[in-house]
Parts: structure tokens; C-alpha cells; sequence
């Protein structure tokens, strides 16, 4: 395809179900009752549930409608970044609704669970071997819980070598739950200033790591898509006083098997199944963040842990140093199947592979969009790039006109505002499952959308003309919420 | 967004680097945010203000103010108590874009030392600070 995906195709209204629902329509014949009735309990009884009566097709309209109002990842390239929204391979819902896996409860005794113990103790096992750490939890529900376990883990750790520290240094390229979470555990974030090159010197660090500082939040690759090359000096800088270092593995997608983690210096890691490991993520989610740690952390990672005796595996709490729980049961479960089974799908050449074809893309779309939109940070990208709007704004475009406008042309727009150490930030991350046709397409209609920035900027400003519904006013959504329908 | 020609910069208050406007008022401080702060961050739709009676030192984060684009924090021009703060701008956040000199000010503060209020800039001062910024 050649042109763009945007048209003004026509778009079928669809009214709530209460308003589409006729008394005595049914979808389904209930089964012939079998036993004699017996009255419930009188106090127990109440007004029944508001449903409205729908026939099949009525159900099946609705919900076809409404897809089609949506924008996702198999409708077209999804390119937020530092969201890694890549493609979810469909192998992955076949595995996460096998039998055995969707039937299991999760209170089945261990030797009923065989099978379900085995894929999380391998699954603990391969992101290990990715990553290059030592050992694994699978509780945390999603990123920002990675980070909070990965807070207590080294509370944990410094407490039990007599180290009371209340400091954690973050520096401005990191992920903006970083200093939240750390701020949670009780820590407070020192912030500190990348470089020039829009990375951390040692310098900087050397300036504020001292004997009261429990450690370093650092997301490598960082939010403006840069490798931070000199993790290795400052990762001994912090050591050095007797600190830790945490990274934030969101970015991970630009390093699967290329980079060893545990070698750069890092004591702790999370990762985020739902973007590196193509689970489905946001709305599609719920997401799922392993936390990887060195060995000397392993005592400390939150409990019930999978252990392997003799080909058996079950479920131990005895590790008297754990933080301690930290999800309902043992995690996502579901999104670990579906991340088992992207892994094994791959394997260890098709991962680096991955990684290595989101590295190209991103830097394909920095070379190609450069003169099109102010890069500030010019310089080989890892898996994502970061423009500006300052070009534009001699016209009075502003990023989000831009984004609104990419709506028109078929793709969804890319992250704004953020990183906030560009000023209009526009952040784009391709991810490696976009071909190059879609890639050029994408770059085509930033082209073009520069041009009319240039020609008829009041289209922007309009923008999105094409779409179901036009621009919402965000200032009264966000001041008056109207949360129910 | 606003060229510096166009913002409104009142010479009646003193503006700090991060872009608080302070205006002496008798014995009292009124605080707000610049004209430029409220253009580049966009429709406000929260501002998050202390309590009457809280202390803070020149430079401290005293609140935030949250837009369609990004939370920002305040902070204090000037080291001092909070007598009082803007209750309008819990109802009414749009105040702060609409009138971020008057109607939309922050905070009331009780100086600590007066002179730090000579160490803010100037109109003129700021015009060129921002020309640096851009």
C-alpha cells in the first residue's frame, strides 16, 4: 500500500445497551430446570441487576461497533514510546488459553500444578539468561511495581548490613513513576542533571552520591532513547559508597541479548513483559513486572518462590530476609504464559534479532524525519527517538496539533510532552514489527504534516477532521470528570 | 504558543528563575506564576496548594500545578509562612491561564528577610532570562 491508511470510511453510530435493549429479548435459551424450585432466603432478595434484554445480534453489533471506534496495535503502528507497543502475537493467546492453564485455581496444591510451577520457574530461568542477572520474581503486576519492589529490596539489603540511607538519585532522563516509587519506600529522589549529550556523567554523580544514599534509579536505555555510556563508571561510583543500582528495564527492547546487565553494574532490574515480551499491554493488559536481581539480593525477594527438589517443583516461604508478598497469589499469571511463550517462540537468536530490528527502525525514523522535525539530541539511537516542535512553532504549531493530525493519516500518534527535559517533546518508538513500507508511510505523513504546518496550518488546528470524534476539549475533561455514562 | 513580545510581564512584581511572579502587597507577598509559565504549560485543570501557617525556605517546593501536559512544581521565590491561599483556584483552576497576575495568584507569604525579595528579577531582568530559556 502506497497511500495513506486514513479515509473518512464510514463510521456506524452505536447507543448504549440500556438504550438498545426491547423487554423480552433474549440472547440464549436458559437449560430446562431439572430440580423442584426453592424460594431464596427473603432477606437475601433485592432489587435484580439493571441488564437491559438483548437478542445475540444485538450484543454481537455493539461490541463489533465499538472495535471499530478503537485504535490498537493490530489496526495499525501504535509508535508511543517508551511504551513499547509492540505487536501481541496471536500463538501467545493460544498458549494462555489452554486448559490447563485457564482452568487452574490458584489454591491447587502444588502436585496439581506441575505444569504452571515448571513454566514459571523457566520462564524466572530464561529472563535471567536475558538480562544477565542471577535470579528472578515474577510478583509484580506491572512496571511501577517492579520499581517499589525493587525500592524494598535494597532497603532490605542495606538494613541487614547495618546501612540506614535515605537518599535515591534519579536523574531527569529517567521514567517519571522512578522518583514516586522511591518516594513510597520512604526514600527521598535527589534529582540530578544528564550531560550534553543528553546522558549522565560521572561527574554528576560524583557530585551527589554519598554515605546517605541508598542508591540510583537509572533507566538505560533512557527516556530520550539514548544508551547511557557511562553506566559502568557510575555504577562503581555508587558501589564505591556503598550503594545500589537499580535500573528501570521499560527500555529493555533495544538490548535483548545484545547487553548483560549484571556486567554494566546493575544490582536490580525490572522488566516489563507487556511491552519487551509482546504481551498486550494498557487497556489489553493487565501488565506483569519480574523484578531480576544479582545474587547477593536473591534473600530478599518477595515470597511464595518456586523451587525445583528432585524434578519437583513447589511453592516456598521460607526465606526468612523477604520483603514479603507482594501481589495476591503469585502474580499475572496469564501475562507470564503469553511471555513464556513469545520467548520460546523466538528464541535467544530471534530476541537479539528483535532488538536489533527496533534499533534500526528508530534510527531509520530519526535519519528520515531529522530535517523534518528538530532533534535536539543528535546522535545514534537506541530504540526510540526524541523531535521537537521547534521548527513549528514559528507557524504557532505545537506538538499536540501534530499528534491530533497523525489521527487524520491513519496512525496513532506518538508520545508528547514527555520526556520533559525536551521542551514539545515528540517521542517516537517504532518497535521492530513495523516493516519498512509502514515506516516510510509514517514518515510520509509527518512530511506532509510539516508541509501544512507550513501551507494551511488552520487544518492542524482542526485536527483530527477524520475521526470518530473531533478534538475534546482535555481542560474540561480533566476539571469536570463525568465518570459514568 | 506566545512569542516574548506578546506575553503580558506587569512591572508592579519581580520574577524568579523558575518562573514565580512576587508582588509586595503592604507587609504581605502575593505569589503566582508568569505569563510564560502558564502559556508553555498549557490549560491548568489542579493546582495543589499548602496550608495556612506552613513553612518553607527560598527555593522550596510549596506545591504544583497540573496541565492537560505535565504536573510542575512551585516554588518559593522567597523563604517565608503561608498566610493564605487561593481557595477560587480549587473550583476555578482556569484562573491561573486566564489571569495568572491577578485573580489567579497563589499564595500570601509572610517574608522571612525582605531583601531576598531585591535578588528577584525585574521585568527586564526576566525578559532576558527568557530570551536565554527559548
Amino acid at each position: 500500500m502506497k497511500e495513506s491508511a486514513g479515509t473518512t470510511g464510514l463510521i456506524l453510530n452505536e447507543p448504549l445497551l440500556w438504550e438498545k435493549g426491547k423487554k423480552g429479548r433474549c440472547g440464549f435459551s436458559l437449560p430446562r430446570r431439572d430440580v423442584e424450585p426453592s424460594p431464596p432466603d427473603e432477606d437475601l432478595m433485592g432489587e435484580g441487576p439493571d441488564f437491559p434484554d438483548l437478542s445475540e445480534v444485538d450484543v454481537v453489533r455493539h461490541y463489533t461497533r465499538l472495535s471499530q471506534w478503537n485504535f490498537g496495535v493490530d489496526t495499525g503502528m501504535y509508535p508511543l514510546g517508551s511504551c513499547t507497543m509492540k505487536y501481541n502475537p496471536k500463538i501467545n493467546e493460544k498458549q494462555a488459553r489452554l486448559r490447563g492453564f485457564s482452568g487452574a485455581h490458584p489454591l491447587l496444591p502444588a502436585d496439581l500444578s506441575q505444569g504452571i510451577l515448571k513454566l514459571m520457574f523457566e520462564l524466572e530461568g530464561f529472563l535471567a539468561q536475558i538480562t544477565g542477572m542471577d535470579a528472578v520474581t515474577l510478583q509484580p503486576a506491572a512496571g511501577a511495581q517492579g520499581e517499589l519492589a525493587g525500592m524494598l529490596l535494597i532497603h532490605g539489603y542495606l538494613k541487614s548490613k547495618g546501612r540506614r540511607r535515605s537518599k535515591i538519585i534519579i536523574p531527569d532522563t529517567a521514567h517519571g513513576t522512578n522518583p514516586a516509587s522511591a518516594a513510597l519506600c520512604g526514600f527521598r529522589p535527589v534529582p540530578v542533571k544528564s550531560g550534553e549529550q543528553g546522558i549522565l556523567t560521572p561527574e554528576a554523580i560524583i557530585e551527589v552520591m554519598d554515605e546517605d544514599t541508598a542508591g540510583i534509579m537509572v533507566t538505560n536505555p533512557n527516556t530520550l532513547g539514548l544508551f547511557e555510556e557511562n553506566i559502568q563508571k557510575i555504577a562503581e561510583i555508587v558501589h564505591s559508597k556503598g550503594g545500589l543500582v537499580y535500573c528501570d528495564g521499560a527500555n529493555m527492547n533495544a538490548l535483548m541479548g545484545i547487553a548483560h546487565m549484571g556486567k554494566m553494574g546493575i544490582d536490580i532490574l525490572h522488566l516489563n513483559l507487556h511491552k519487551t515480551f509482546s504481551t498486550p499491554h494498557g487497556g489489553g493488559g493487565p501488565g506483569s513486572g519480574p523484578v531480576c536481581v544479582r545474587k547477593y539480593l536473591k534473600p530478599f525477594l518477595p515470597v511464595p518462590r518456586v523451587i525445583r527438589k528432585d524434578d519437583r517443583y513447589s511453592l516456598s516461604e521460607d526465606f526468612p530476609q523477604s520483603i514479603g508478598k507482594l501481589h495476591a497469589f503469585y502474580g499475572n499469571f496469564g501475562v507470564m504464559i503469553k511471555a513464556y511463550s513469545y520467548i520460546r517462540s523466538m528464541g535467544p537468536e530471534n530476541l537479539k534479532k528483535a532488538s536489533q530490528l527496533a534499533v534500526l527502525n528508530a534510527n531509520y525514523i530519526k535519519e528520515r524525519l531529522k530535517g523534518i522535525f528538530h532533534l535536539p539530541y543528535d546522535r545514534p539511537c537506541m530504540h526510540e527517538c526524541v523531535f521537537s516542535d521547534k521548527f513549528q512553532n514559528k507557524q504557532k504549531i505545537t506538538t499536540l496539533n501534530m499528534a491530533k493530525r497523525l489521527m487524520d493519516y491513519g496512525f496513532h500518534p506518538p508520545t508528547i510532552y514527555f520526556p520533559l527535559v525536551v521542551k514539545g517533546a515528540i517521542m517516537i518508538e517504532p518497535t521492530e514489527t513495523e516493516s519498512k513500507e509502514t515506516l516510510d508511510l509514517f514518515i510520509d505523513a509527518c512530511q506532509a504534516i510539516a508541509d501544512e504546518a507550513k501551507t494551511d496550518p488552520e487544518v492542524l488546528r482542526q485536527a483530527p477532521t477524520h475521526c470518530k470524534v473531533r478534538s475534546l476539549d482535555e481542560a474540561a475533561a480533566a476539571r469536570r470528570p463525568c465518570l459514568t455514562g | 504558543m506566545k512569542e516574548i513580545s506578546e506575553l503580558n510581564l506587569p512591572d508592579d512584581v519581580r520574577y524568579s528563575e523558575t518562573h514565580e511572579w512576587a508582588r509586595l502587597e503592604g507587609d504581605t507577598l502575593r505569589v503566582g506564576i508568569s505569563d510564560y509559565a502558564q502559556d508553555q504549560i498549557g490549560d491548568v485543570v489542579f493546582v495543589e496548594l499548602p496550608e495556612a501557617g506552613d513553612l518553607f525556605g527560598k527555593g522550596e517546593e510549596f506545591g504544583s500545578v497540573e496541565s492537560v501536559k505535565a504536573v510542575s512544581e512551585l516554588f518559593m521565590p522567597v523563604g517565608g509562612e503561608i498566610l493564605s491561599v487561593n481557595a477560587d483556584l480549587e473550583e476555578s483552576p482556569e484562573k491561573v491561564n486566564k489571569s495568572p497576575y491577578d485573580e489567579g495568584w497563589m499564595i500570601e507569604v509572610k517574608i522571612d528577610d525582605p531583601t531576598e525579595l531585591d535578588r528577584l528579577m525585574t521585568k527586564e531582568a526576566y525578559i532576558e532570562w527568557l530570551k536565554g530559556v527559548e
